[in-house]
């Protein structure tokens, strides 16, 4: 059963991984410090298949990829914001964490709810409420990321970049 | 300005909102963020596309301050011996990334710069189009030399006037974020003009530049004057200068007044939670931290032992002064600033990132409070959870390790 954990605005990238810890770089090692200045037992109530919601200007802060991928090796699933961080928002897509950009999911679901998330679709469905929200459409340019499988996979199969 | 030296590095078309490849001048990295890059680099299976064209600066954690991150360093050294790297700096050469660059003349007016730090938004004060990716985009970019843009929108920032008493560069960024917030710039380009630049040094230029990325911005460029050039000039370096049009447009326009601006504090725990230094109230701090990429510069060294000088830091205050690269560190020797610190009671240290994001040299303990010129006071920034940190410019900090408290220089028998 995946759960939500859900936060405010502008979690910043020492809030998701705190430079003190960056003297490594493996993701099984960095993922215990996951949010834990905010949200001390994240690591441990963590499972896979949960998804992050957020505010506005999630990711905000460091450059550091550590970010999204310590998200990613913590088993979210896709992280649900009003809006991200620039910097943030294109690692999301190189590393392949998959992130909605929606104010109106993030305003209308509370704790327990149950979301499904189809990308194929374009569609999350809230069980709990009954409902259920498009997901808005990225960029073709972004889709084609995505179906590359990252940015190393999107060059790999275009020889002109 | 941004678009124009974008369509100079791409055969695209550069229209706002879409997503492009562009040429790159300079591919930036340092010992958290290329670790993690040359992983990406290598499943590329491709040579580096340009051996003067990348940056390797161990910056962040350097004097290894430990076995691993001994160990990061170590697989960027190998890779820069292996790959000869041109523009690798080790101990003895190295200096803060985004100070050292525009010194060794690396970096100039019309390049397309990217780098896997997120102040890497420092080098728009030459000109340039300049900005932070992940350690991916910057494997992709050793090896292919190019990287993908959506060609952002403008927001015009209308600097008027002429500074007043200890307004420097820190003080109209500070009070840019507090205006428009820390996303308000999100996924755009800041471009900076107006009569008040003329009056603004390098270093102001660089300090804003450098922070825009605390307001989201994606770059923040400055027109090229007859500063840029002369600074370019010394260095014999061979730029292009790109002009904004008249007609260009600006999705929001924001005039920042020099004559009535006053000096500037952000509050914990965000860059954009400002206040002028006369509305603020009594707080004590144990630690003033001056330097990094944002104030580590030779004429904030200078703005620090002016106040220090003949001053004692109050007792059971610790003052850590970093200048940001060894030539700034021997220009402050040799001008006597370091003297002034030390005789003062503050430390010096060797360049290094390391106080400024909670890696070593300076973490605070539960409950404290700094005062630092760095550029950012998120949770935990420089330590434990719950300490706090508040931002301003070196005056300011250098008058607070007097006072013990945040003050503006004056407030003490000189």
């Amino acid at each position: 059963m995946n759960k939500l954990h859900i936060y405010g605005d502008h979690i910043d990238t020492d809030i998701i991984i705190p430079a003190q810890y960056l003297n490594v770089h493996d993701p099984a090692e960095l993922k215990i410090h996951c949010m834990e200045a905010v949200d001390e037992s994240f690591s441990d109530r963590v499972a896979v298949g949960d998804i992050m919601i957020a505010g506005e200007n999630f990711g905000c802060g460091s450059s550091r990829e550590h970010a999204p991928v310590v998200i990613k090796e913590s088993g979210i699933s896709c992280v649900i914001a009003k809006s991200f961080a620039r910097i943030f928002f294109r690692n999301a897509f190189n590393i392949g964490l998959p992130v909605i950009e929606s104010t109106e999911i993030v305003e209308d679901i509370s704790l327990e709810d149950k979301l499904f998330i189809d990308f194929n679709s374009g569609e999350v469905f809230n069980e709990t409420k009954n409902k259920t929200y498009e997901i808005p459409r990225f960029p073709d340019f972004m889709m084609a990321l995505i179906q590359a499988g990252g940015v190393i996979s999107y060059i790999k199969e275009n020889d002109d970049v | 300005m941004t678009q124009k030296i974008m369509a100079a590095h791409t055969n695209e078309t550069v229209k706002v909102g879409e997503y492009i490849y562009c040429d790159l001048d300079m591919v930036l990295g340092n010992d958290i963020t290329a670790p993690v890059a040359i992983e990406g680099f290598n499943e590329l299976n491709r040579p580096v596309f340009h051996k003067s064209k990348v940056a390797l600066v161990p910056d962040h954690f350097t004097p290894n301050k430990d076995i691993k991150s001994a160990e990061q360093c170590k697989i960027v050294r190998d890779f820069a011996l292996k790959h000869e790297i041109e523009h690798y700096f080790e101990i003895g050469e190295m200096g803060i990334e985004h100070a050292l660059l525009p010194e060794k003349g690396l970096v100039k007016a019309g390049d397309m710069i990217i780098g896997a730090d997120s102040h890497t938004c420092t080098f728009g004060a030459l000109g340039a189009f300049s900005t932070g990716v992940g350690s991916t985009d910057l494997g992709c970019a050793m090896a292919t030399g190019k990287c993908w843009f959506r060609v952002p929108d403008a927001i015009k920032i209308i600097i008027k006037g002429e500074k007043q008493g200890h307004v420097s560069g820190k003080d109209i960024i500070l009070c840019l974020i507090g205006k428009i917030g820390v996303d308000g710039a999100r996924y755009k380009s800041l471009e900076f003009t107006g009569e008040g630049i003329s009056s603004l040094t390098m270093d102001d230029r660089f300090t804003i530049s450098n922070m825009v990325i605390e307001a989201g911005a994606k770059n923040g460029i400055f027109p090229v004057d007859e500063k840029t050039k002369a600074y370019m000039d010394e260095k014999g370096l061979d730029y292009t200068i790109y002009e904004a049009d008249t007609d260009a447009e600006y999705i929001e326009e924001i005039v920042i007044d020099l004559n009535t601006l006053e000096p500037q504090v952000a509050k914990p725990h965000l860059p954009s939670n400002t206040v002028s230094i006369f509305d603020i109230e009594k707080i004590y701090v144990d630690q003033v931290v001056i330097g990094s990429c944002t104030n580590g510069r030779i004429s904030d060294i200078k703005a620090a032992a002016d106040v220090l000088r003949g001053n004692r830091v109050k007792k059971g205050m610790r003052l850590i002064v970093f200048p940001a690269t060894q030539k700034i560190y021997l220009e402050a020797m040799e001008m006597g600033y370091l003297k002034d610190i030390i005789e003062a009671g503050g430390i010096v240290s060797t360049p290094t990132c390391g106080p400024c994001l909670g890696g070593h040299m300076g973490i605070l303990a539960a409950g404290e409070k700094c005062l630092a010129t760095t550029n950012r006071n998120f949770i935990g920034r420089m330590g434990h959870k719950t300490s706090e940190v508040y931002l301003a410019s070196p005056a300011i900090a250098a008058a607070t390790s007097i006072e013990g408290f945040i003050t503006l220089p004056g407030g003490y028998d000189e």
